[in-house]
């Protein structure tokens, strides 16, 4: 538990925390060039990106928002589960945790999935199309739409996977009140992929899509 | 020498004779052993990257492009771009040096988190192994820059190998920063300040942020480029709606603080060298740790600069050259508080030291040839010149090589508890200042009178200087082949090193040489500042 260059459990906490934290900023340089790039176009070819918003889901969209959102707390709970070492609570946590999870990543794949049929995928069999916007633009709005929804994706898979982990560490018992860090570190990273999604939402859903 | 008594001890254990096996150091979580792998490593790179170096300067000794075709040179100046920016120069001073002195500079056991720490010599590993084979399949021919379209549409090589390759050196070049913050942050001895730490510490922590904090952003733009190239979607394409300006904003966003990766640990290699064989307090210490971080930041926005001929508003470029002017202001503190240091000092002029000189030397000319570039109007006339190339191998191979040499020697009895030959090592420092000026000045006068960079062939003019050019790299190579004989002899037949040669005043000197593997026998306390020389009349050079 306590590794090698830690005098004690707290520096160790301590330390790994902010490597979280400093890996989190990380995270959020990376999307913030997905997200920038965004911007840019969508200001360049204003009328294509709010044709392509048009072609969202906004019902599956807005589910998928509230269980993050639910996903989040129930994390939240676990973490707190954990602190107390509480490793019944902390596994029945983090399993509503995976199963909110998974259901969002089935319904992004449903979406995905009727993007495909509309032939609205980028590439050679990109067929949308719309009165006066220029198809290489709507493509460009999609691609980027691909892009950053798949790379939250990725996100959401890796957290699926260290959630795994620290739930079956929880159901070993190893978490204490003197030692639950994995738990705090992993429920940081959730909450991270989370909140990209709440500016994804409205960025690429929501706004300007009724605006004429 | 009394050898009957000697033999009867048992040699002490450091981290070196601990174990012998391979498993042992390829599994090694020891902040020390990664630092050798990381030397091995990007020595290899390095006299790689040099292979291609020796064959542009064969092609420009004469103007008739007569040893390579025009795409072969375009392949060999990329790939000698790709393998010593992102892996040798990035990764040299902190991953070798940051990597096995900084745990003990702050008086640590290790790294905070030593298995990312091996994991970084993988990614970095991996991603070397990637571009190499990219290299010999056929290489890479688009400028290290990989700029829009020609590396998403026109290009006939293998550029998304090479962008995977160089994605792995970034998460390498990722988890050492995100070590160095968390071990300055949390790990640091008992009264140790931030105020009392030695100056390599500030320069590797603003080096930190930024691979932190640009590294991920070249990593998404790189991603976009091949998702473009594989998909043949228009993100950066033009003829497909994209915005190729865009890729070289999100590029040079990471790529100009880049320079400041390479640069600035260089830099507190020689605040450590310069006050070690001074003997003296460095003079403005508050000043150069606080122009640290200030070079970090200032060097997020001027990325600009590289810009100024690609259609970027004047009012942009104005502010960008603006701010480009004011991050030479920090640099120049750096220079005029180490040569305030010198005055008065007790100088040795020990190889370390003359390293030292030649970077603070190299690096000012680099610097206020940067200034010529950051002007508007000089800019248009020298871009896409030598004289771009000459700014910009005086920083990275004036600087940081330099830097990363001194820092070699200065740290080898540390390492590997055996000195360099000194006088060996002198006259290859002295036949590297030569050889690096020989090659380099003539080319800030090729650029200022229009050779264009990045050609294999110029017009007959230019011949002169260019077989000057040539003439330098020869020396400069056997000036770089010299350190790596001499340094290889001396771990087997080189004197024995004692703890502290220098008299040196740093932490990281406090434990034997070579250290054991968790550093110190006990956890040191910090009662003074840094480089408290005039307080230790005692602290002699004893090598």
């Amino acid at each position: 538990m306590l590794e090698t260059p830690y005098r004690d459990l707290d520096q160790q906490r301590e330390t790994a925390t902010l490597g979280m934290f400093v890996f989190l900023l990380t995270e959020l340089m990376m999307f913030g060039g997905l997200f920038c790039s965004y911007l840019v176009y969508r200001t360049l070819y204003f009328p294509a990106f709010q044709e392509g918003s048009r072609h969202m889901d906004l019902t599956i969209g807005a589910v998928n928002t509230a269980v993050l959102i639910c996903s989040s707390l129930t994390m939240a709970f676990g973490v707190q589960a954990a602190q107390k070492g509480l490793n019944r609570t902390t596994v029945s946590f983090l399993l509503v945790t995976m199963l909110f999870g998974i259901t969002f990543l089935v319904l992004k794949g449903v979406e995905y999935h009727a993007h495909w049929q509309a032939h609205e995928v980028p590439g050679a069999g990109f067929l949308a199309h719309a009165a006066g916007v220029d198809p290489n633009k709507l493509q460009l709005f999609f691609s980027l739409y691909f892009l950053m929804t798949g790379l939250h994706a990725l996100h959401m898979l890796i957290g699926l996977g260290l959630v795994t982990w620290i739930t079956i560490e929880a159901y070993k018992g190893r978490y204490t009140e003197a030692y639950h860090n994995p738990v705090e570190n992993v429920g940081l990273y959730w909450h991270f992929v989370d909140i990209v999604w709440i500016y994804l939402f409205p960025l690429l859903y929501l706004i300007s899509r009724t605006h004429l | 020498m009394s050898a009957a008594p000697a033999a009867a001890v048992a040699p002490r254990e450091h981290y070196l004779n601990i174990d012998y096996g391979i498993r042992s150091w390829l599994l090694t979580t020891d902040h020390k052993r990664i630092a050798i792998l990381y030397m091995i490593s990007i020595t290899v790179m390095f006299f790689i990257g040099g292979i291609f170096a020796t064959l542009i300067r064969l092609e420009l000794m004469t103007p008739a492009g007569d040893l390579v075709t025009s795409d072969t040179y375009n392949k060999l100046f990329t790939m000698h771009g790709i393998v010593m920016v992102f892996f040798f120069l990035i990764p040299s001073v902190p991953a070798v040096i940051g990597n096995f002195v900084l745990p003990m500079m702050v008086g640590a056991r290790d790294m905070a988190f030593p298995k990312i720490n091996l994991l970084s010599w993988y990614m970095y590993v991996i991603g070397a192994v990637i571009t190499l084979y990219c290299i010999i399949i056929g290489g890479v021919d688009t400028g290290w820059t990989f700029y829009t379209p020609f590396s998403t549409t026109y290009s006939n090589t293998y550029v998304f190998g090479s962008i995977v390759g160089i994605l792995f050196a970034g998460f390498s070049s990722i988890f050492t920063g995100l070590n160095f913050i968390a071990t300055i942050h949390k790990l640091r001895a008992p009264g140790l300040t931030w105020r009392r730490m030695q100056l390599f510490l500030w320069s590797h922590y603003a080096t930190a942020v930024i691979m932190i904090l640009g590294t991920p952003v070249v990593a998404i733009s790189l991603i976009l480029v091949a998702v473009e190239r594989v998909w043949h979607v228009g993100i950066f394409n033009p003829a497909l709606g994209g915005d190729p300006v865009l890729f070289q904003h999100l590029f040079w966003f990471y790529s100009h603080p880049a320079v400041y990766i390479m640069v600035l640990p260089a830099m507190g290699v020689v605040s450590e060298l310069v006050t070690t064989f001074s003997r003296k307090r460095v003079f403005g210490y508050e000043f150069i740790a606080a122009a640290s971080i200030a070079i970090a930041v200032f060097g997020f926005l001027v990325w600009g600069h590289h810009m100024f001929v690609a259609g970027i508003s004047v009012y942009s470029a104005l502010l960008f050259s603006i701010m480009s002017y004011l991050v030479a202001i920090p640099s120049a503190i750096k220079v005029f508080n180490w040569t305030a240091t010198l005055y008065k000092g007790a100088i040795s002029y020990r190889t370390p030291m003359l390293y030292a000189f030649g970077f603070i030397g190299l690096f000012t000319i680099g610097g206020l040839t940067g200034l010529f570039l950051a002007a508007l109007g000089v800019d248009i006339h020298v871009t896409d010149t030598y004289f771009v190339v000459a700014h910009f191998h005086y920083i990275m191979v004036g600087g940081t090589v330099m830097a990363y040499l001194g820092a070699i020697h200065y740290w080898w009895p540390k390492m590997f508890g055996r000195m360099y030959p000194e006088g060996w090592a002198k006259i290859s420092a002295a036949t590297i200042f030569v050889g690096f000026n020989v090659t380099f000045f003539p080319q800030f006068l090729l650029g200022y009178v229009g050779m264009p960079r990045r050609y294999h062939a110029y017009a007959p003019e230019f011949q002169v200087l260019n077989v000057m050019s040539t003439a330098g790299a020869s020396i400069l190579a056997v000036g770089y082949l010299l350190p790596l004989i001499y340094l290889i002899w001396s771990l087997r037949y080189g004197e024995i090193a004692p703890a502290n040669p220098w008299g040196s005043t740093g932490l990281e000197w406090q434990t034997t040489s070579p250290p054991p593997t968790h550093n110190f026998e006990e956890t040191p306390v910090v009662s003074e500042e840094a480089y408290a020389y005039d307080k230790h009349p005692e602290m002699e050079f004893v090598a």
